[in-house]
């Protein structure tokens, strides 16, 4: 699992009918100070998570499991929203 | 997931056997906020894409959960055909 904020959303009519009524979201994996040097990526929301919050997700086959056994045909699943108060910058 | 234009098809008479029937695309991996290319690779085409689509495309074992692809060799498959992207924050600095 790491760490991310949502930076965008992507929409898709023709689309796999697993990924039917999922919200697509861009994320942008983040270090533990929050800053980012990884390019963006599309991930499945599974929880409601929103643009500008910081989301932990799994990827790969785990990506898929928030929604077992229904088969989603995801490989990155946005899988919790972190609380603000619980982000030490301070910490190198 | 990744986002990718698909530049072309690829033709193959000698696959394997579970292969036969499906579309095989090339598709040039973009980087969603810049759009510069991330690579290339051949992915199995699920939602009748076709060239200079931009796509979703899902990678891993998660390729094979698309439908029509349950237990077939495959890796790579599009998953959607992307209608828009829409990106809020697009600072480089980091947002900490």
């Amino acid at each position: 699992m790491r760490l991310a904020t949502v930076v965008g959303t992507v929409t898709s009519t023709v689309k796999d009918p697993s990924l039917d009524g999922h919200k697509l979201l861009l994320i942008r994996p983040i270090d533990h100070q929050g800053k980012f040097k990884e390019p963006i990526f599309v991930a499945v929301d599974s929880i409601g998570a929103g643009i500008g919050e910081r989301v932990f997700y799994v990827a790969n086959k785990e990506g898929s499991y928030p929604w077992y056994p229904e088969l989603v045909s995801s490989d990155c699943a946005i899988i919790g929203i972190m609380d603000p108060q619980n982000f030490d910058r301070t910490v190198q | 997931m990744l986002v990718g234009k698909i530049v072309g098809t690829v033709v193959a008479t000698c696959k394997d056997e579970k292969l036969i029937g499906k579309k095989l695309l090339v598709v040039r991996i973009v980087d969603p906020e810049t759009g510069s290319p991330a690579g290339y690779q051949v992915s199995v085409d699920t939602v009748r894409a076709g060239v200079g689509e931009t796509v979703l495309i899902v990678g891993g074992s998660s390729a094979r959960m698309a439908a029509g692809l349950e237990d077939h060799p495959v890796d790579s498959a599009i998953v959607g055909i992307v209608d828009t992207i829409d990106i809020a924050q697009k600072n480089t600095k980091g947002i900490g």
